[in-house]
């Protein structure tokens, strides 16, 4: 097959300028509603993986009349396969901490909070240098923003914006009923913007060098850039920042050994590509034959002939059912079933049929979680059970 | 309330309040959904998943329980998807959980029993959880028993313990698949801060959380020819044992229950009202000389307010959360622990029986008496004063056994010399109860004149709001009280240990000065407490109020002072309130504990 798409390469996020007291400066004197406007006409959406439009949800954060509210960056960075919010916090945390004041100047927040990934707290001592030299300037500045780090404690679930909030309220992270949604009602019930590391990251190239800079990157309906964590069987793992919108064959192409059986979009929680597909899968919020999204921040995982589908399965259920937090039953019980049911089909114990039973339930899985969790297991989940049907069995 | 919204429930237009949830308006019209952790005393979970609905335009199903209703909103609660999703949850849930439904203790009462017979649930698809975990029964408490092989993580209990009771016995640890309800550092029942109250048994749908029951303890001394058996029947459980055996809820049976239990082979039928009736001269009294200390001499000693202490709950709860508090609870015991001391003291005397061969029984709406009856200072008759205590469902639970047609049962009286009660008596079983039944007679010996509410009914004591406060002046007491001329009593009533603890830490605080507390650890006062049948919500526990208050206005006697039994105890035998005899048999002393 031929085709003369290129990946594009591009460097905004790691381009370190150390420009962010004017950006800072610049952009909290210009009124808030100029500052959403900008925001939503870049299009920029969530790179936590729901990919809802980042001006809106400032916007809607913006309109509810509070005394109290909150800016709080999701650095609980916990899906296998992605590792992109670690290099941004160690290497440019000044973007994100502007990013978060100007979000704060927008909306009318005080207050700031890094909900950071517990096995990050390597990260805390130069984080919190940044954010006392940031803070300091903001006070020179007369800006009245303040950043604290919250250290989360290693459960998966505490990514989930609403589980993330009762985490840092003293609660057991379970995720909460919505609506009300974070915006109305977040953190100690209070209005809440948060968005994940790399959110923040492009909000900053967007108020330094305007929406359409950013906007004239990507496709319709997938502007601007991402990072994507490229592990697996690649001789070039690491992060890569590149434009939305490559089909996954430029991809594999740039990223493959040569004998890639199938990619890994999104972490455990994302789909599962087989090679047949490739050609029709653009990475991007809205794919175009195959509806593939981007569930989280862009964990691309390479698999080659050498690797059992099985075994893939095998692990992502093992992670759900330890890491799914319990509280309802089709995620708590619905992976366990998954999981055993995987390996009693492998092990004869139950017949070939029970798969499309196990479908069925992920389906309903899907329908009736509570959370984002519960309800992307099925994603991989059938992903690879439809396209690797016979490794389940045999 | 909001405005007023149109939505659309399987095809039908409902006009409803806008914010109401979708569970409520489909109950509305008649629809129903059903629920396994919803609960009308509680938060809203939205957990068990088993609730979920279908909104059109909406790819995923919403838990009906917890999402408003938003205008225009078309909701479908039997399409194919939420039919097959519900069957999947149920399915989920069984395969979690030990359905060896023939040995539970909740057969035929289990919520998710009947959701598994109402779905016809017989297919085995998948794999059964229950053997690759490893569960013990925890049976260390002497009132819970806790299975977590039937537990289906709901939270009601979790809940109950935290939103109702405020004291967080049960909470929830570990994730997945690992998730569980437990205990402090997973110590057993009986270890923690638990105050038996039992509110999470009758909160709990499944047999995860049961009383600890003593059926066969019972019916193996009633069969025992050389054994005197002796039961009591608390207030509370008259208004409530129908509901077990097919009465509509609020109805009094109490004349049928007293003819069930001499049919069981009890050989004396006595009823708890008695010590109630003794309790407020005992505990009237008390607080008399209190306050006597207080306002005449002045003695920096006595503690103000005094509270009550019928409530066992209430007194394990105080004696965790509040152990420097102690001083403040009246010294009286219960009325179940007064009649137990009696039984083998006065009882045994006037009958002429030995008190080992007397077995002591009482039936209580609460698996904290379990407890009580269990503690070490309750042997003040020289022998364990109470020896078994059943709750209103175990007494149902023996007349099924005993093969008895209730309904048909001719009503019949209480056994002379701790049978006779009065109206205050019988309201001990309600918030409000004690209060009131002290106010009428410590009123009256004090002024000599009928409490000044209208048909001796003391509305303010009345109702189901969690901290009730009132006041009385007296004015022209008696001669031997005119310290007390002009004084306002103070008095405030608490239900639910989450309201308790409001009421203590106002005092704590020097916020408010009462002189009388009630405190009642269950939502609803005895009515509601933890022995009583399943299922509870407030709607119930105010029908059976309203049947307490209708056995009191139809008592010929309505004060704890005029009970002719009452009078002849301290004739015969007590002397005199607080006296000697009283100071022995009918008062105690508390523990502190710690909280963990």
């Amino acid at each position: 097959m031929e085709t003369n798409y290129q990946l594009k390469r591009a460097d905004f996020i790691f381009k370190n300028e150390n420009d962010w007291k004017e950006v800072l400066k610049k952009n909290i004197n210009r009124p808030p509603h100029e500052l959403i406007n900008e925001l939503i006409s870049s299009e920029l959406k969530g790179r936590g993986g729901a990919g809802f439009p980042t001006g809106l949800k400032w916007k809607l954060s913006a309109e509810v009349k509070s005394d109290i509210k909150y800016v709080i960056c999701n650095a609980d960075e916990g899906e296998p396969g992605t590792f992109k919010d670690r290099e941004i916090l160690s290497l440019v945390p000044f973007k994100v901490l502007t990013a978060m004041a100007i979000c704060g100047h927008v909306v009318g927040a005080k207050e700031g909070y890094i909900y950071l990934r517990g096995e990050y707290f390597f990260l805390k001592p130069e984080l919190n240098k940044a954010i006392s030299e940031f803070e300091h300037y903001c006070k020179e500045i007369n800006l009245d923003f303040t950043i604290r780090i919250f250290m989360g404690s290693g459960a998966y679930i505490c990514g989930e914006e609403t589980a993330l909030f009762e985490s840092m309220e003293g609660k057991r992270g379970e995720p909460r009923n919505k609506p009300p949604y974070p915006a109305i009602s977040g953190y100690m019930n209070k209005p809440t913007v948060i968005n994940n590391v790399e959110t923040l990251a492009h909000a900053y190239t967007i108020f330094t060098y305007g929406a359409k800079r950013f906007y004239d990157l990507g496709v319709q309906y997938s502007r601007g850039t991402k990072l994507f964590s490229v592990s697996g069987d690649t001789p070039k793992p690491g992060i890569y920042e590149l434009e939305l919108g490559m089909s996954l064959t430029d991809f594999v192409n740039d990223f493959g050994d040569g004998d890639t059986k199938a990619v890994q979009v999104g972490g455990a929680s994302g789909f599962l590509v087989p090679r047949k597909r490739f050609a029709e899968t653009t990475i991007g919020y809205e794919g175009k034959l195959i509806g593939i999204s981007l569930p989280t921040g862009g964990s691309m995982m390479l698999f080659n002939s050498s690797r059992s589908m099985f075994n893939v399965l095998d692990n992502y259920l093992e992670f759900f059912r330890e890491e799914s937090c319990g509280q309802c039953t089709p995620c708590r019980v619905g992976c366990q079933q998954l999981l055993k049911g995987i390996k009693a089909v492998k092990t004869g114990e139950k017949n070939a049929q029970h798969l499309d039973k196990l479908l069925r339930l992920a389906e309903t899985m899907q329908f009736t979680a509570k959370c984002g969790l519960g309800q992307s297991v099925a994603n991989s989940f059938s992903s690879i059970v439809e396209n690797f049907r016979e490794e389940m069995i045999y | 309330m909001g405005k007023n919204i149109k939505i659309t429930i399987n095809g039908e237009v409902v006009e409803i309040n806008e914010g109401t949830s979708i569970l409520d308006a489909a109950h509305q019209v008649g629809v129903i959904i059903p629920t396994l952790c919803y609960h009308k005393d509680l938060c809203v979970a939205g957990n068990c998943r088993v609730c979920v609905v279908e909104v059109a335009g909406q790819k995923r199903l919403s838990p009906s329980c917890a999402t408003p209703c938003e205008d225009g909103m078309e909701i479908y609660t039997n399409s194919v998807k939420v039919r097959n999703s519900r069957k999947h949850i149920i399915e989920l849930l069984l395969s979690e959980h030990n359905a060896d439904c023939t040995r539970c203790y909740k057969n035929g009462k289990c919520e998710l029993q009947k959701l598994a017979s109402d779905y016809k649930v017989m297919t085995d698809d998948f794999i059964p959880l229950v053997p690759f975990k490893h569960y013990t029964i925890d049976m260390f408490s002497p009132s819970i028993i806790k299975d977590d092989s039937k537990c289906i993580r709901c939270q009601r209990c979790v809940r109950t313990c935290a939103e109702l009771q405020g004291v967080n016995a049960l909470t929830v640890a570990y994730k997945g698949d690992q998730m569980k309800i437990t205990t402090f550092f997973e110590k057993a029942m009986n270890e923690v801060v638990c105050t038996n109250c039992g509110q999470c048994i009758i909160h709990c749908p499944t047999g995860a959380l049961v009383e600890r029951n003593y059926i066969e303890e019972v019916w193996a001394a009633i069969t025992d020819k050389t054994k005197h058996v002796i039961v009591q029947t608390a207030p509370a459980v008259r208004v409530a044992l129908g509901e077990e055996l097919g009465f509509e809820v609020g109805t009094r049976i109490t004349g049928k229950m007293v003819a069930a239990l001499k049919r069981l082979g009890f050989d004396t039928v006595m009823d708890t009202d008695f010590t109630a009736d003794l309790t407020i001269m005992e505990e009237g009294t008390e607080l008399l000389s209190r306050l006597k200390r207080a306002l005449v001499d002045h003695d920096p000693e006595v503690k103000l307010p005094m509270a009550t202490s019928c409530s066992p709950g209430w007194i394990k709860y105080i004696e965790h959360m509040y152990p420097d508090y102690l001083g403040h609870l009246s010294t009286c015991k219960s009325p179940q622990q007064m009649f137990g001391a009696l039984a083998k003291t006065y009882y045994a005397q006037a009958r002429n029986l030995r008190p080992e061969n007397i077995v002591s029984v009482s039936i209580m709406p609460c698996t904290a008496k379990k407890f009580e009856a269990n503690r070490p200072e309750m042997h003040d008759s020289g022998y364990r004063d109470v020896d078994y205590v059943l709750t209103t469902r175990e007494l149902a639970i023996m007349i099924k056994q005993a093969g008895i047609d209730f309904m048909k049962l001719n009503d019949m009286k209480f056994d002379r010399l701790m049978g006779e009660s009065t109206g205050a008596g019988v309201i001990f079983g309600a918030t409000g109860g004690v209060m009131e039944a002290a106010l009428r007679t410590a009123y009256e010996l004090v002024t000599g004149r009928e409490v000044p509410f209208e048909g001796l009914n003391i509305l303010p004591v009345r109702g189901m709001e969690g901290v009730k406060e009132a006041s009385v002046l007296i004015e022209k007491p008696l001669k031997e009280w005119s310290f007390l001329d002009g004084v306002t009593l103070k008095c405030v009533i608490a239900h639910g240990l989450v309201n308790a603890k409001k009421v203590m830490d106002s005092v704590i605080s020097g916020e408010v000065n009462y002189h009388f507390i009630e405190i009642m650890a269950c939502p609803g006062g005895c009515l509601g407490g933890g022995g009583q049948p399943i299922p509870t919500s407030p709607e119930i526990r105010a029908k059976r109020a309203a049947a307490i208050y209708a056995e009191d206005t139809g008592m010929p006697l309505r004060k704890s002072h005029v009970n002719p039994e009452v009078l002849k105890i301290y004739n015969d035998f007590l002397i005199k309130p607080l006296g000697e005899k009283s100071h022995h048999l009918l008062h105690t002393t508390y523990t502190a504990r710690k909280r963990y």
